[in-house]
């Protein structure tokens, strides 16, 4: 358990300009939160008024639904310390950023994220649904606190199965839940993994991240939203494997034996559909080689520079179910920036 | 051979796209008061070409409207030409569509998305509102002109009914209808269906009947002896 409680312990020295003050955000966290640690410094420089708290870095407003950790590995090419942002309490970008109206605002997109990771799960969002309003607040106040130890035993209570994995297990195996789908004998054969991928591309090679452009605009990010699905069998599911189903484009050195968590391209095809459920995983499947194959021809020089989860670069080879239990946000789902880089378009 | 009793009422995204495609097309030749569907594809990344099957379907500009109790008979659509704001009247197509009309006539106008979602592998109705100079509605003001049921449903849980959420193509903010439950009663209004069809033919209908129900939230009603015609 300790990659998590390092996970939890992990922060981010912030500078906020307007006044040279630093603060630490936790990286599981988010910005908007922070704003009971900061109105003691500008209350007396602010204008009457109502105020709503944003952040800009480079005059990018950032998201603030997007956990700190996520918005720093993703902005920051070269991890800059300390982070140096621009804090706003006037002047809301409402047309670029969706409104925001506190803790409140914070805590309901949390709670929603969770029941997406629950669908994502279990197939269902009752776990969280019903919650109870003590469990519930308790659970905020614990990822709002950064109170790991409370937010293992609050979170546990929802039963959310998690992947398993012979290196950690995050509950006991008797109160586990098994996941995914279930074939007629009973036995768990695959399941969803929640994860958001941010991908932000360069046209070029560069010797120092400190020379990369700063993203200035949200439109040239990529977000995908999309879980992954893994057999449980497969113990070998990499987080190579995983990246290769949710961005196929970016490995084009595989074209001819694309293999998503063990099932080949050609006997996809020839796959009977017996079973509805298992007919959607197949479908995925081959769409996955699909595209892959489509996006191939399209831009086949797209290359994966950097790869960062909680801070870190894991190593590709390491077993998704290991990056998964322990550097996923306490919304259970995993956040992974990735940096790629493209060709030079000649048009755009 | 599918059984719908194994089914969850979910999609694909491949299939979403053939659904969508034979949505609007099944759209367009009902013959609606409405302007067609139109899929519009979306780039995954910024820098590739957009292969067909990502994307969304769209219907804009909309004229959701609120009868006065004089004038119970007139319905409202719009052209989709933005320049002639026409409101013909055609009872037998719509009902129970409405007309709001400020004091100073102010005209109130939709957006509708129909975006995939790879999480909940169901459709899902984004929209947003906006007058007619082009500044945006609030969920407010939107709530006023939602069917009552909708309105009550909207107060009762304000942060789960409808939300506001970055648009996952578009990337700006809009209003989204929660998706959490549609798998399970889409499964339920096929095997209503005492026929019993087969996947391809559920495919087909599948968006038409989906949006039976969530348009109903919006108050877009599509009369059910369209959706009987097969």
């Amino acid at each position: 358990m300790e990659a998590q409680k390092y996970v939890w312990d992990g922060a981010i020295p912030l500078q906020i300009h307007l006044h040279e003050s630093q603060i630490l955000a936790p990286r599981i966290g988010y910005l908007p939160l922070l704003a009971s640690l900061l109105k003691p410094y500008f209350s007396s420089t602010l204008p009457p008024g109502v105020d709503t708290i944003w952040f800009d870095y480079n005059g990018l407003p950032l998201k603030w639904y997007i956990p700190t950790g996520v918005l720093f590995d993703l902005l920051c090419a070269e991890p800059e310390r300390p982070w140096n942002l621009t804090v706003h309490f006037r002047g809301y970008p409402g047309t670029v950023l969706i409104p925001c109206e506190g803790e409140d605002s914070v805590k309901w997109s949390y709670i929603n994220s969770l029941k997406e990771a629950a669908y994502i799960m279990n197939g269902n969002c009752k776990n969280v649904m019903n919650m109870s309003q003590s469990d519930q607040l308790e659970l905020w106040h614990s990822v709002m606190n950064g109170n790991l130890e409370t937010y293992q035993r609050v979170s546990s209570k929802l039963k959310l199965a998690t992947v398993e994995d012979e290196h950690t297990s995050l509950c006991s195996s008797k109160s586990q839940q098994g996941f995914g789908e279930t074939d007629l004998a009973g036995q768990v054969k695959t399941g969803r993994v929640p994860v958001r991928l941010y991908v932000w591309s360069v046209s070029e090679d560069f010797d120092d991240l400190e020379d990369m452009p700063k993203v200035d605009s949200w439109e040239k990010i990529s977000y995908i939203n999309r879980p992954v699905e893994i057999h449980k069998e497969d113990k070998c599911f990499t987080l190579h494997d995983a990246l290769k189903i949710l961005v196929p484009e970016f490995f084009s050195n595989d074209l001819m034996n694309v293999k998503s968590a063990g099932v080949d391209f050609e006997d996809a095809l020839r796959i009977p559909s017996e079973d509805v459920s298992s007919d959607k995983v197949v479908e995925d499947h081959v769409q996955n080689a699909y595209e892959h194959r489509e996006a191939c021809s399209i831009s086949s020089s797209a290359e994966i520079k950097l790869i960062r989860i909680q801070g870190i670069e894991p190593k590709l080879e390491i077993p998704f179910s290991w990056v998964v239990n322990n550097l996923m946000n306490p919304d259970y789902f995993l956040h992974i920036c990735v940096c790629v880089k493209v060709p030079q378009q000649n048009s755009t | 051979m599918m059984d719908l009793l194994h089914w969850d009422g979910t999609l694909s995204a491949k299939d979403f796209r053939i659904g969508a495609v034979a949505f609007a097309q099944k759209w367009e030749s009902l013959n609606f008061a409405f302007p067609p569907w139109v899929w519009v594809p979306c780039p995954k990344h910024p820098w590739l070409a957009s292969p067909e099957e990502e994307g969304y379907l769209s219907m804009e500009k909309i004229c959701i409207s609120r009868l006065n109790e004089e004038d119970i008979d007139q319905t409202t659509q719009i052209d989709t030409d933005e320049e002639e704001a026409s409101c013909s009247g055609n009872k037998d197509v719509i009902d129970d569509a409405t007309l709001v009309q400020r004091n100073h006539h102010e005209l109130h106008y939709y957006d509708f998305h129909i975006v995939y979602s790879n999480t909940f592998r169901v459709p899902v109705l984004y929209l947003r509102a906006y007058c007619s100079d082009g500044q945006p509605l609030q969920l407010d003001e939107i709530e006023k002109e939602l069917p009552t049921c909708s309105s009550k449903e909207l107060s009762k849980s304000k942060w789960t009914f409808i939300t506001q959420e970055e648009h996952p193509h578009l990337k700006r903010p809009w209003y989204k209808l929660h998706p959490c439950g549609t798998g399970e009663w889409m499964k339920l209004l096929f095997l209503n269906d005492t026929a019993q069809p087969k996947f391809e033919v559920v495919l087909e209908l599948y968006l038409l009947s989906w949006f039976s129900v969530v348009g109903q939230v919006v108050g877009l009603r599509i009369p059910f002896k369209m959706l009987n015609d097969r």
